[in-house]
């Protein structure tokens, strides 16, 4: 899904990033935002260039990074899929669903798969309730979801 | 050859995952084929609301309403309608209760109980076109409140409105603006909250990525009224399609010189930035958002000093909901009477819904303030889908409650639905059917804030948890007979104590099943049964004698081996103790022979009798 250009390059390009914000107030969500997309996820490394950059602790980073759902610090597979676990989901069996993906998958929500393709990750909402059961592969959503309709759909991604 | 059709596409958060792009792209074609490019014109809108029947398109101007629009059903379209004139009628709506085809918009149900005000563009204009949102008296209220109105006769007519804020606490709003205007400082802010981290809540959503012109219209007008020059848009970095149509936005205004230096040629400056959220619940909260806003780890501060003293980078900032800003340019331009002329005595206006769960037409929508639940639910949402019994109504999301069918004739307004032990939230209603455990959703919406408490708070971050654990091991068959009284006494610690609004608010899922659906609860703890059959260690599946014809497939079906029997032998059967409930076998059965029943040997099975 992202681009994994040489380290080297991302850091360069990061720090242009962190100069050019230097400007804004309170810039660092933003900053890390752009580093993730870089980089994929925000691993320590990453965390320690952004804190020097930046001139401020470490530890401030790291813990903007971990308090947001949104910031991974590890490395995804290749497709994400996102198991909407909203209300209107839950409503329409979304358990059932993570079941099917559990079993198909052989992993738990959070992990990888051995072979790198999937990541099985749960969010609150994606807000697309109208077609609940809800998940995403990708940028792609996938609605009104029942077990077959799973298989079909991580088919797609298998080959 | 003049333009003769305009054919808006819903491009709404569900319309584009239905694939309405594919649809606008072969529609383009066939129109192009057909040699109709000036006089067909497509246009790409925000939602238009129906999301069940997506992708919809609206035909203008005769009005047809397609729905459930397939790529490969373009060329008819094209050539039937846009050509010979002839609407497709198997496209077209049609009520399944009155067998009518409701051929223009007005006639279809769902938008005859609404009356859209927040919404009016929504669907209609295209929302990364400024000229059309100037069309619709777009920026004319900024116009009229810089050039012929002072401060103070703005707040004025906010307060007289009778405006209250949408983001679900109900405060005046024109209070909200005195009281940043008052302060004296030489910096202030505005800020819109966007972070609509409600389950089952998609009104903003659509919205910002419906109408952005009118958030930023509004933030202008409260910006000159209070005395700012700056204001920051904070959005869910799960929205990427909102961020973007404000950003596009923001460029065009600018452009226009509707932000930036000296709007209008007027002596008021005022400018845009937009800022992208990182996933946490809690920053919905005021304080939470500053701090998220600033960069920082959004955990929330005691108020007071409020926001309007001490807010964004330490300085008097005005903090409103997206529907609020939204509402805004409409009361400048007709005025406060009219406003309070929509809507109820203490909550006027109207108030946009997302309608989901279990009911036939999900989707955004807009009613008057004191339009009745059951209106909501069964005239616009046209009531529960497989001919399933309605069970409850759930509003305000993790900090609201569930409504019962006796309650469905309360008119909606704020304090009408906190009477009822939920609140008015954002917007978020969630409908459910029999088939819904309210123990459960109970436990989910505990789960929820548990997980999501940002763990400043003792209350809270243990509070949650400790009532989380009870409700888990109800569910699981476990429940002790002093279960209620030790959730009740949690919950009232909570409510007391808490630093902020999301763990004030969080006991009220399980203080309102409590109060409404007691008996279930009783169920779960006493006779150790889920009478709705979610619940797994309380359920049992089996296979009826009369209707098996032991075709073996559920035996294949079954991923943990727990059915026996052989293909033609007599009726199968299941092993409880094997038995994961995972329902594979009832999916399968072509004969509809595997049951499920609502009880449970306790875990603590006697070895050849069972039960306790």
């Amino acid at each position: 899904m992202h681009k994994q250009p040489a380290h080297n390059a991302c850091y360069t390009k990061l720090s242009e990033i962190i100069q050019a914000n230097r400007h804004i107030d309170g810039p660092l969500i933003q900053v890390l935002h752009q580093a993730q997309e870089l980089f994929g996820y925000i691993p320590t490394e990453v965390q320690q260039f952004v804190a020097q950059e930046m001139e401020i602790p470490p530890s401030t980073v790291r813990g903007v990074v971990t308090f947001y759902n949104f910031f991974r610090t590890e490395p995804q597979g290749q497709h994400t899929i996102n198991i909407c676990l909203g209300t209107a989901c839950h409503v329409k069996g979304a358990q059932r669903i993570v079941d099917v993906l559990v079993d198909e998958l052989g992993i738990h929500v959070g992990e990888t798969t051995a072979d790198g393709r999937f990541t099985l990750t749960a969010v609150r909402c994606v807000g697309a309730c109208g077609l609940a059961p809800v998940m995403m592969i990708d940028d792609e959503v996938y609605g009104k979801l029942d077990r077959e309709k799973v298989r079909e759909a991580l088919q797609r991604y298998a080959a | 050859m003049t333009r003769r059709l305009d054919v808006l596409v819903c491009s709404g958060a569900a319309c584009v995952s239905s694939h309405s792009a594919k649809v606008r792209e072969a529609l383009t074609q066939e129109i192009s084929r057909q040699g109709l490019g000036d006089e067909v014109r497509l246009v790409e809108t925000g939602c238009m609301g129906p999301c069940e029947l997506g992708p919809v398109l609206l035909v203008y101007p005769d009005g047809a309403f397609y729905i459930r629009v397939q790529p490969g059903d373009a060329a008819e379209i094209v050539e039937e309608h846009f050509l010979k004139g002839r609407p497709v009628q198997r496209l077209l709506w049609e009520d399944p209760e009155a067998r009518r085809i409701a051929e223009k918009r007005k006639l279809v149900p769902f938008f005859e109980k609404q009356s859209k005000i927040v919404l009016a563009n929504c669907g209609m204009i295209d929302p990364e076109n400024i000229e059309e949102y100037i069309a619709a008296n777009g920026y004319e209220a900024l116009g009229v409140a810089i050039t012929e109105k002072t401060s103070e006769q703005l707040i004025q007519t906010i307060i007289d409105s009778g405006l209250r804020g949408r983001g679900g606490a109900g405060f005046s709003t024109g209070l909200k603006w005195g009281f940043v205007a008052r302060e004296e400082s030489p910096t202030k802010y505005v800020v819109c909250n966007g972070d609509e981290g409600d389950p089952g809540a998609f009104m903003d959503r659509s919205l910002l990525e419906g109408d952005p012109h009118s958030i930023i219209e509004g933030m202008a007008i409260a910006a000159y009224a209070t005395g700012a020059a700056k204001g920051y848009i904070y959005v869910r970095a799960e929205y990427p399609l909102a961020i973007k149509r404000l950003r596009t936005a923001i460029e065009q205004a600018r452009h226009e010189g509707l932000l930036g230096e000296r709007i209008l040629e007027t002596g008021f400056s005022f400018d845009l930035e937009v800022r992208i959220g990182a996933g946490a619940f809690v920053c919905g909260e005021e304080t939470a958002l500053i701090a998220s806003l600033e960069g920082q780890r959004g955990t929330p501060l005691p108020r007071p000093p409020y926001p309007s003293t001490v807010g964004v980078f330490g300085k008097p900032t005005l903090i409103n909901n997206v529907e609020t800003w939204a509402n805004i340019r409409h009361i400048i331009l007709h005025g406060a009477e009219w406003f309070r002329s929509v809507g109820t005595d203490k909550s006027p206006g109207t108030k946009v819904f997302a309608l989901s769960g279990n009911v036939c037409n999900t989707g955004l929508v807009e009613v008057p303030m004191g339009t009745t639940l059951r209106e909501l639910v069964f005239d616009i949402g046209g009531g529960i889908p497989g001919g399933k019994g309605f069970k409850a109504v759930q509003t305000g999301g993790p900090s609201g409650g569930c409504i019962p069918a006796e309650h469905l004739d309360t008119p909606i307004d704020y304090e009408s639905l906190k009477a009822l032990g939920t609140i008015m939230g954002s917007g978020g209603v969630i409908v459910m059917d029999e088939d819904t455990c309210m123990v459960n959703i109970a436990k989910f919406f505990l789960d929820f804030s548990c997980d999501e408490s940002c763990g400043k708070c003792i209350p809270c971050r243990i509070g949650t948890r400790q009532m989380k654990g009870i409700l888990e091991r109800i569910t699981e068959g476990q429940g002790r007979p002093d279960d209620v009284g030790k959730l009740r006494e949690l919950a009232s610690v909570l409510k007391a104590t808490s630093l902020c609004g999301l763990g004030q608010a969080a006991p009220n899922p399980v203080l309102s099943t409590l109060e409404h659906f007691a008996d279930e609860y009783d169920a779960h703890i006493v006779d150790h049964r889920c009478p709705a059959k979610v619940c797994k260690p309380l359920i049992r599946y089996g296979i009826d004698k009369s209707q098996c014809r032991s075709c073996d497939v559920c035996r294949k079906a079954c991923p943990v081996e727990a059915i026996s029997g052989t293909p033609g032998g007599g009726p199968y059967v299941v092993d409880d103790e094997v038995c994961i409930r995972c329902g594979s076998c009832a999916d399968v059965c072509p004969f509809g022979a595997i049951h499920v029943a609502a009880g449970a040997e306790v875990s603590v099975a006697v070895p050849g009798n069972g039960a306790i």
